[in-house]
C-alpha cells in the first residue's frame, strides 16, 4: 500500500461535490481512491504520474494501483487522458516527440521510467490492443507469433503451440484454424480485433492494456470480446478503457473515473456504479453528465 | 448542483434566428457553374493525347509487323529494253522533270510525255528493291509508270537473302537455272536446280556453321590460352623484374606452351579450310531479270523462296521464319538484316542489373529520409535535390558515368586487379555494369520518391502495434513497414524500368556498341562478364536509322526494333505489375 493513497482512507465525504470547480480553479484536490483497491496485490503501480504534450498538461498527478489478476476499467469523457495513461504504461508515448513526463510507474516493482530501463524488454512484458484493429500485413499465423519471431524463436513446435493456445485464448481458433496461412487483412473487423488480442496474449504479458477494444465492433462481436475478457481474468491483469458504462460494469472488477487528466474516483466496480462517493462520478456513470 | 453539471444539464437558451445571407438573383445557373465546358475541355485533351499515343503505336505495330511479310517480286520490262525485278517498297506520285525522259529510247519519249501530260504532268513511280548489288551497283531504283513496257510475275523468280561476300551484298533476285557441283553441271532447268538446292542447302549451312564455330570459339579459346600464357609471363615480369632468372624461366615455359598452342591453331585452320573448300564446290546458278548469270555458294544463302508462287501458308512460313531469325539471330549485313537477339539480351541484362542496383539504393535512401532523419531544413534540401536530379538531361549522366565509373572507378579496378592486361582496359572502359550503374543513378529519384510515398502511406497504427509487441525500430521497418510498402516500391521500380530501358543517350558513352562480339552472360567462366560492352535495342534503333550504309534497307528494321523495344518494356512492366499485384493482395487486402 502506498502512503499517498492511505491518506484518503477515513475521509468519507458523503456524496461530496465541487471537484470540477476545484479543477476549473486549478486548485489542488485529492483523488477519491477507495480502500478496496488496495486489498489485492498490485501488478502495476502508478505513482504521481504527470504528462505534458508540449506545453499542455494531459495527465495531472495520477496515482493508482492496478490489482493483479483483475480487470480494471478506465472511464471518463472523451479527451480526459485515458488513452494517454494507457500508452504511458508501455511507453508508447516515447514515440511522440513533444511528450514530457514526470513521476513514475512500477511494473511488478520494477520502475518503468528509470533511466536504465530497456523499453523494448519492458514492452514485451505488456500487451496492448488498440481501438482500431491493427493486424500486420502478414498471415494470421505470423501475426499471432509476431512477438516470438522478433525474439528470434525458430522452433516450429513452439510457434505452433503458442499460436494455437493464443488463438484459443482469444476464442478465434475454431474460425481460423484452417486458414492460418491466409492474410490477416482478409478477416472481418471483429476477427481482426480478436486476432490482435491473441497477438497480445501470445507473449504472456504481465499486464494487458485494452484501449476501447470494442468501439469498432457490432454488439455480437462486442459480446464475444467481453466474454473473452471474462475468461482472461485471473490469468491476466487487464487495464481496459471503455466508453460503454454497461461494459464497464459487466466486465470489470475495478473502475477508475477520469476527468480532464485527473483521476477523480477509483474503487470496486460495484461501488463506483451503485454507491460512488462523489456526485460527479454518480452523474457520469448514470449518464446525466456530458 | 455544481455549475459544471448545471451547465451540461440545463436546457439550452432560446436561439436567435439565424441571419441568412441575401441570395443574388439569377435567371439561370451560369455556364461556368454547370461545368460542362470543362468536361468537354478535359475530355478533348484526353482524347488528343490518346489519339497521338495510339497513332504512334499503330504506326509502329503496322510497319513493324508488315516488314517481314514476303511480298511479290514483279519482273518489270522497261521501254529502254532493260528489265528489273524486285520487291516494291513504296509508291508515290511526282512531277517528272524534262530530263526524266532521256533514259527512254527516242521513239518512246513523245508517247511518255503525252501520257504524263494527260495526268496533269504527274506520274506514279515506285521504289523497287532491285538488289543484285554486285551487278547493278544500287540496292533500290525508282521506276516511273511511263518507263514500264510490261510487268509480269515469274513463278520461279527467287528472293535470296544472303551473307555478304566481297561486293556481293544485300538481297538477290533471280531465277535458278542450273546447279553445279565441283565445276560440273548437275542439274539444269529451274525445277531440277531448285530441287538440288533444297536437298543440299542444309548440309552446306551446317558446314558453314561448323567452320564459323571453329573460327570463333575454338580459335578464340586458343587465342585466350595464348593471351593467358603471355599474361602469366608478364605477371612474373612485373613481380620479379625484367630478365631476372624467374622471368627467363617463365619465358622459356611460355615459349614451349605457345608452340603447342600454335600447332593446335594450325590444325583448326586446316579444318576450316577443308570445310570452306567443300562448300565452294556447291553452286547455284541464277539468272537475273536482265539476263546476267550469277553463281552463288549455297552456304552464302540464308533464305531463298519464290514469293510469286507462294501460297498464303507458305508466305506465313517465311514470315515466321524471319521473325524467328529476328528474335534469336545475330545481326548481319551491317545490322540491316538478321536478328537483334544480342540487343534484346543486352537490354534485358542491363535493365535487370540497373534494377538490382537502383532498388536497394533508392529504398535505403528513402528509408533514411523518411524513417530516421529528423525532418528539417537539411532533409527538405536533400529531397528537393533528389527531385531535381530527375530533371538533369540524361546525357549528363552519361558523361558523369564515363568520367566516374569508367575512368576513375574502372581504371582503379584495372590497376589493382588487371595490371598485366594494361594498357588494354578491362573495367576502365564502357561496359554493361557501368551502363547499368549510370542508369541506376538516372532512375534513382523515381525510386526514392515512390518509396518515400509508400513508406508514408503505411498506417501509424501498424507501427504502433509492432512497437507495442516489443519490436525495435529496425524490426518494425523490416517486418511491417517494408512488406506493407513493397507494392509502392514496386511501382517505383516499374517506373524506373520504363524510364531506364528506353534511355539511349547516356548509353552511347558508357558501353552500348553497334556490334558486340560476345554477350555479357555466356558459358565461359565467370559466366557474367559485367565489363563487356553490349548491344541495346534503343541504341540499335539509332544505329539502324542514322548510321547504316544501306539506310533504305535498314528502315523497316527500325520499326521492328522499335516494336521489339516497346514489347520488351511492356513485358518487363507486366512482370513487375504481376508481382506487385500479388504483393498488394497479400499485404493490403481486406475489409475497410
Ligand atoms: N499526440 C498528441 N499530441 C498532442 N496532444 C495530444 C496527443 N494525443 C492526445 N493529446 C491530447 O491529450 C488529451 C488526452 O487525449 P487522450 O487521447 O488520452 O484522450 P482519451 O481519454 O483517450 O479520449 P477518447 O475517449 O476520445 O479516446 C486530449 O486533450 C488530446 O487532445
Ligand atoms: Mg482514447
Amino acid at each position: 500500500m502506498t502512503t499517498n493513497a492511505t491518506e484518503h482512507i477515513g475521509q468519507p465525504n458523503e456524496k461530496a461535490g465541487g471537484v470540477f470547480e476545484k479543477i476549473a480553479r486549478s486548485e489542488a484536490f485529492r483523488s477519491e481512491v477507495h480502500e478496496s483497491v488496495f486489498k489485492d496485490d498490485a501488478v502495476l503501480e502508478i505513482k504521481n504520474f504527470r504528462l505534458w504534450y508540449g506545453q499542455k498538461q494531459a495527465l495531472h498527478s495520477i496515482s493508482m494501483p492496478v490489482p493483479r489478476g483483475k480487470v480494471t476499467a478506465l472511464i471518463g469523457p472523451s479527451g480526459c487522458g485515458k488513452s494517454t495513461l494507457l500508452r504511458s504504461v508501455n511507453r508508447l508515448n516515447d514515440l511522440v516527440d513533444s511528450v514530457r513526463i514526470e513521476g513514475d510507474m512500477a511494473l511488478n516493482g520494477d520502475s518503468i521510467y528509470d533511466a536504465g530501463v530497456d523499453v523494448i524488454e519492458l514492452r514485451k512484458r505488456i500487451g496492448m490492443v488498440f481501438q482500431k484493429p491493427n493486424p500486420f500485413p502478414m498471415s494470421i499465423y505470423e501475426n499471432v507469433v509476431y512477438s516470438l519471431r522478433i525474439d528470434g524463436e525458430r522452433d516450429k513446435r513452439v510457434l505452433d503451440e503458442v499460436c494455437e493456445k493464443s488463438l484459443r485464448g482469444a476464442s478465434l481458433w475454431d474460425e481460423v484454424k484452417d486458414r492460418l496461412q491466409e492474410s490477416a487483412l482478409a478477416m472481418s473487423g471483429g476477427q481482426q480485433q480478436r486476432l490482435c488480442i491473441a497477438r497480445a496474449i501470445a507473449a504472456e504479458p504481465e499486464v494487458l492494456l485494452l484501449d476501447e477494444p470494442c468501439s469498432a465492433l457490432d454488439p455480437i462481436a462486442t459480446g464475444r470480446i467481453e466474454d473473452l475478457i471474462e475468461e482472461l481474468k485471473g490469468s491476466y491483469s487487464v487495464l481496459i478503457v471503455t466508453h460503454n458504462m454497461q461494459q464497464a460494469s459487466r466486465a470489470s472488477d475495478y473502475c477508475a473515473f477520469m476527468y480532464l487528466g485527473r483521476l477523480i474516483e477509483y474503487g470496486a466496480t460495484d461501488t463506483i456504479f451503485l454507491a460512488p462517493r462523489l456526485r460527479e462520478t454518480e452523474d457520469y456513470v448514470t449518464g446525466r453528465f456530458g | 448542483m455544481s455549475p459544471a453539471i448545471e451547465r451540461a444539464g440545463a436546457s439550452p437558451a432560446p436561439k436567435k434566428p439565424v441571419q441568412k445571407r441575401e441570395r443574388r438573383e439569377r435567371r439561370s445557373t451560369s455556364l461556368l457553374a454547370h461545368g460542362e465546358p470543362f468536361v468537354w475541355l478535359a475530355g478533348g485533351a484526353m482524347a488528343t493525347c490518346l489519339f497521338m499515343i495510339l497513332g504512334l503505336l499503330a504506326l509502329i505495330v503496322y510497319q513493324g509487323g508488315a516488314t517481314f511479310w514476303p511480298s511479290d517480286v514483279p519482273t518489270i520490262a522497261l521501254r529502254n529494253g532493260l528489265a528489273v525485278a524486285g520487291e516494291v517498297n513504296a509508291t508515290e506520285s511526282y512531277r517528272p522533270e524534262a530530263g526524266a525522259y532521256t533514259r527512254l529510247p527516242e521513239g518512246a519519249r513523245a508517247q511518255a510525255q503525252a501520257y504524263v501530260a494527260r495526268q496533269d504532268g504527274e506520274s506514279e513511280r515506285r521504289m523497287v528493291r532491285v538488289g543484285n548489288y554486285e551487278y547493278t551497283g544500287v540496292h533500290y531504283q525508282w521506276v516511273s509508270d511511263f518507263e514500264i513496257a510490261s510487268t509480269q510475275l515469274d513463278p520461279w523468280m527467287t528472293v535470296i537473302e544472303r551473307l555478304a561476300r566481297g561486293t556481293a551484298s544485300g538481297r538477290f533476285y533471280g531465277v535458278p537455272v542450273a546447279y553445279e557441283f565441283d565445276g560440273k553441271v548437275q542439274a539444269e532447268g529451274s525445277a531440277a536446280a531448285w530441287a538440288a538446292f533444297v536437298a543440299e542447302h542444309p548440309r552446306s549451312v551446317a558446314r558453314h556453321e561448323r567452320a564459323e564455330e571453329l573460327s570463333t570459339h575454338e580459335v578464340g579459346a586458343v587465342n585466350a590460352q595464348l593471351e593467358a600464357s603471355r599474361l602469366e609471363v608478364r605477371a612474373v615480369e612485373l613481380r620479379e623484374g625484367t630478365d631476372t632468372p624467374a622471368h627467363l624461366a617463365a619465358k622459356r615455359v611460355g615459349v614451349e606452351r605457345d608452340r603447342v598452342l600454335e600447332q593446335r591453331f594450325l590444325e583448326i585452320g586446316q579444318q576450316i579450310a577443308a570445310l570452306r573448300a567443300e562448300n565452294a564446290k556447291h553452286l547455284l546458278v541464277l539468272e537475273t531479270a536482265d539476263g546476267t548469270r550469277a553463281k552463288m555458294q549455297l552456304a552464302d544463302i540464308v533464305r531463298a523462296y519464290q514469293p510469286n508462287g507462294l501460297s498464303a501458308l507458305g508466305k506465313l512460313r517465311v514470315y515466321l521464319s524471319r521473325w524467328w531469325e529476328f528474335l534469336t539471330g545475330e545481326p548481319r549485313e551491317a545490322n540491316s538484316e538478321g536478328g537483334v537477339w544480342p540487343a534484346i539480351f543486352g537490354t534485358v541484362v542491363m535493365t535487370l542489373l540497373m534494377s538490382l542496383a537502383v532498388v536497394p539504393f533508392g529504398v535505403l535512401a528513402a528509408l533514411y529520409l523518411r524513417e530516421y532523419a529528423k525532418p528539417g531544413f537539411l532533409v527538405s534540401t536533400v529531397r528537393i535535390a533528389v527531385n531535381n536530379l530527375a530533371g538533369v538531361p540524361s546525357i549528363v549522366f552519361g558523361v558523369f558515368g564515363l568520367g566516374f565509373f569508367c575512368y576513375i572507378f574502372g581504371a582503379s579496378i584495372d590497376e589493382l586487379l588487371y595490371a598485366e592486361r594494361l594498357p588494354n582496359p578491362t573495367f576502365g572502359k564502357g561496359g554493361v555494369l557501368w551502363a547499368s550503374l549510370t542508369l541506376a543513378l538516372l532512375t534513382l529519384p523515381v525510386v526514392i520518391v515512390a518509396t518515400e510515398e509508400a513508406l508514408a502511406a503505411v498506417p501509424g497504427s501498424m507501427r504502433e502495434g509492432s512497437y507495442a509487441c516489443g519490436a525495435t525500430k529496425w524490426q518494425t521497418i523490416q517486418r511491417i513497414v517494408l512488406p506493407r510498402a513493397m507494392p509502392g516500391i514496386m511501382t517505383g521500380m516499374i517506373l524506373a524500368i520504363a524510364r531506364g530501358a528506353g534511355e539511349v543517350a547516356p548509353l552511347m558513352l558508357v558501353g552500348a556498341v553497334k556490334i558486340a562480339p560476345e554477350l555479357a552472360v555466356d558459358g565461359t567462366f565467370p559466366f557474367l562478364h559485367p565489363e563487356r560492352s553490349f548491344m541495346h535495342l534503343g541504341f540499335h534503333i539509332y544505329d539502324l536509322g542514322f548510321q547504316s550504309p544501306n539506310s533504305e534497307a535498314a528502315k523497316p528494321m527500325v520499326y521492328t526494333t522499335t516494336l521489339m523495344l516497346i514489347l520488351l518494356i511492356v513485358l518487363l512492366n507486366v512482370a513487375a505489375i504481376y508481382v506487385r499485384n500479388r504483393l498488394r493482395r497479400r499485404y493490403t487486402a481486406g475489409p475497410i
